[in-house]
């Protein structure tokens, strides 16, 4: 090799990348810091994990607090069914895996030992859609369609650290059984631009637009609103309403907004077509008998490539810059 | 010494007689249900109800009580005969076994009957909710034992197994587990299912003190049971019980082996009274 000019650098299939783009602003670890906060007074707090602390941020409340710290080894049935079974015993367990274990694998014992007895487990789950290029072993693209399936279950998904580090108390406020999409490592800090606080339970509007409204979920929000700032330049005006509760849905916010004269109504979710946030909203619109123009921005119900980040949200529509151009051809 | 270990015999006699009674009453109710188990495991129940357990039959989500999980959620019908002889739940309640908006499913569910720690029927889930209320009891300080009742089917379960390994890892000393052995499942003989042997070799692989008894020798298990309380020892402790489906009612123990043992409509009043004859010998 005689050339002496530098390398392109490769891009990457890595099981861990950062959903961040170049210069974010990001905060370090919003969960593992919040659980670690909340959990200096709430002796009940105990954190479980399967073989995956170091990558849910759960290794902080293990250092923090290592008597309420419980390794479950790579044994997801187990680690879900001892949650269960520390739940019953009076404690409030975070339990923490990736999505697609948690919940493809573990399913049953999330079902039955958990919901059916509405015991208060919060499953803390990262990776969820397409936040990693590995391939569908690692890619939980269906992960909110099984949650949604289970009665009692509330389901949410944090759009950054801010999302995140404020859904950590009121989840372990309420009664019940929660799954959260965990994002993890450095998270993109990006709500307290908009003047917002999470409310679980509660849909918020981000910014108000007269031609679009992007009702979207998790990291999509963060895209809606790079979208918004994007067609600005094209004198597209996009509204963006952040749902970041899955289940329960706040439907009459939705309702009150997506009722809405004159605007194209776009749902868009870090997840498969099938059983979303897409799918939820638009039963929701078709039973109140409220009929905008609909469209779906979501992964495809197929097996994903493995790859890296921008490339996979390039090729699925998901970037900033495919979600821009895919809402511009809507309008026409 | 002598008195005492007599005397706790006759009563859990007592109890095993009773609970084969109150189980056959039920399954005359529905004119089915899993009588063939429940007459097998019997004895063993007794002397966790009539013997180790430690309650409150009047308040049976008391903090102090062992905890006993009813992972193989068919065997309800015999559980619930133990909650009656443990006076859990009132014996005339037996007549609404099975029915529709009864506290007694024919699958055991803990959201309806007093006394019912976990949901089962969804077999191999009760070790690894074990290991966590074992946890979690030792974490509050709590003395208590969990007992965690499983069927020779969830061996096959490997949740079944990833509990075992884990309650080893963490010390468990508060956890017992009870195997029925009767070697019957869904598809016929355990052994043809999936073998498992050498059942006590791979348990004690995994870390455990291992007893195995025959489950229809009061004496033995009563053994066991104490054996497994008094150990030091900080390891999770397995009792692994042969037992007899149909024990106690002759016409039943040699009928042909299925999942759910056939009993004709006379045969209810039959078997009750194979029962009290030899009761009635016995004392």
């Amino acid at each position: 090799m005689s050339t002496t000019a530098k390398k392109p650098r490769l891009t990457t299939s890595a099981m861990i990348a950062s959903i961040a783009s170049e210069g974010q602003r990001v905060q370090a670890a919003p969960f593992g810091k919040a659980l670690v906060e909340l959990a200096a007074n709430r002796p009940e707090i105990v954190g479980l994990t399967a073989d995956l602390a170091k990558y849910t941020d759960l290794h902080l409340f293990g250092q923090a607090y290592p008597d309420r710290f419980f390794q479950m080894g790579m044994a997801e049935q187990l680690l879900m069914a001892a949650a269960g079974g520390m739940a019953k015993e009076g404690f409030v367990p975070f339990a923490t895996t990736y999505a697609v274990f948690g919940t493809r694998r573990a399913y049953d014992f999330v079902h039955q030992v958990i919901a059916e007895e509405n015991l208060n487990v919060k499953l803390c789950c990262a990776l969820p859609g397409l936040t990693t290029g590995y391939g569908p072993s690692h890619q939980a693209t269906e992960d909110i369609a099984l949650m949604r399936g289970i009665p009692g279950m509330t389901i949410v998904d944090p759009c950054d650290a801010l999302d995140t580090e404020q859904a950590v108390a009121q989840i372990a406020d309420h009664n019940g059984p929660v799954y959260m999409r965990l994002l993890r490592g450095n998270v993109p800090l990006v709500l307290d631009e908009y003047g917002y606080s999470f409310e679980l339970g509660k849909a918020k509007m981000l910014r108000d637009g007269r031609d679009v409204l992007v009702i979207s979920s998790g990291i999509l929000t963060m895209r809606a609103l790079e979208v918004a700032k994007a067609l600005e330049a094209d004198k597209v005006d996009v509204g963006v309403l952040h749902v970041p509760t899955i289940k329960p849905l706040d439907v009459a916010t939705i309702l009150r907004e997506a009722g809405r004269a004159g605007r194209l109504v776009v749902v868009a979710e870090n997840h498969s077509t099938v059983g979303g946030l897409g799918e939820a909203v638009a039963t929701a619109l078709l039973t109140a008998g409220v009929t905008p123009q609909f469209r779906q921005i979501a992964l495809p119900d197929a097996f994903l490539d493995a790859g890296a980040l921008p490339t996979l949200h390039d090729r699925y529509g998901i970037s900033t810059e495919a979600m821009s151009a895919t809402i511009k051809g809507w309008l026409g | 010494m002598q008195n005492n270990n007599s005397s706790v015999h006759a009563r859990v006699a007592e109890g095993a007689y009773r609970i084969r009674r109150f189980a056959l009453q039920m399954g005359e109710v529905q004119g089915q249900g899993y009588v063939g188990q429940a007459l097998g495991y019997a004895d063993v129940l007794a002397t966790a109800y009539c013997h180790a357990l430690n309650l409150r039959p009047e308040d049976p989500t008391w903090e102090g009580r062992d905890r006993f999980l009813l992972s193989h959620g068919h065997y309800a019908i015999a559980f619930y005969a133990a909650l009656i002889e443990a006076k859990i739940i009132p014996e005339e309640e037996l007549e609404t076994y099975g029915s529709d908006d009864s506290r007694l499913p024919m699958s055991g569910m803990a959201t309806y009957t007093p006394g019912m720690e976990m949901s089962g029927g969804s077999l191999g889930q009760g070790l690894p909710i074990a290991v966590g209320m074992a946890l979690g009891l030792r974490l509050k300080g709590n003395p208590a034992f969990v007992y965690n009742s499983m069927s020779d089917g969830e061996l096959d379960e490997g949740s079944t197994w990833e509990a075992a390994m884990s309650a080893a890892h963490h010390g468990l000393g508060n956890l017992i587990c009870l195997v029925d052995i009767n070697n019957q499942q869904a598809d016929g003989p355990s052994s043809k299912v999936m073998g498992f042997e050498p059942l006590a070799d791979k348990w004690a692989a995994f870390g455990w003190h291992v007893q195995r008894v025959d489950g229809n020798d009061l004496a033995a298990v009563i053994k066991a049971f104490d054996t497994a309380r008094h150990l030091t020892e900080a390891k999770p402790r397995v009792i692994l019980c042969d037992t007899l489906m149909g024990k106690g009612v002759p016409f039943l123990e040699t009928r042909e082996k299925n999942h759910f043992i056939r009993v004709d409509q006379a045969e209810w009043q039959q078997a009750l009274n194979v029962l009290d004859q030899a009761q009635g010998a016995a004392q």
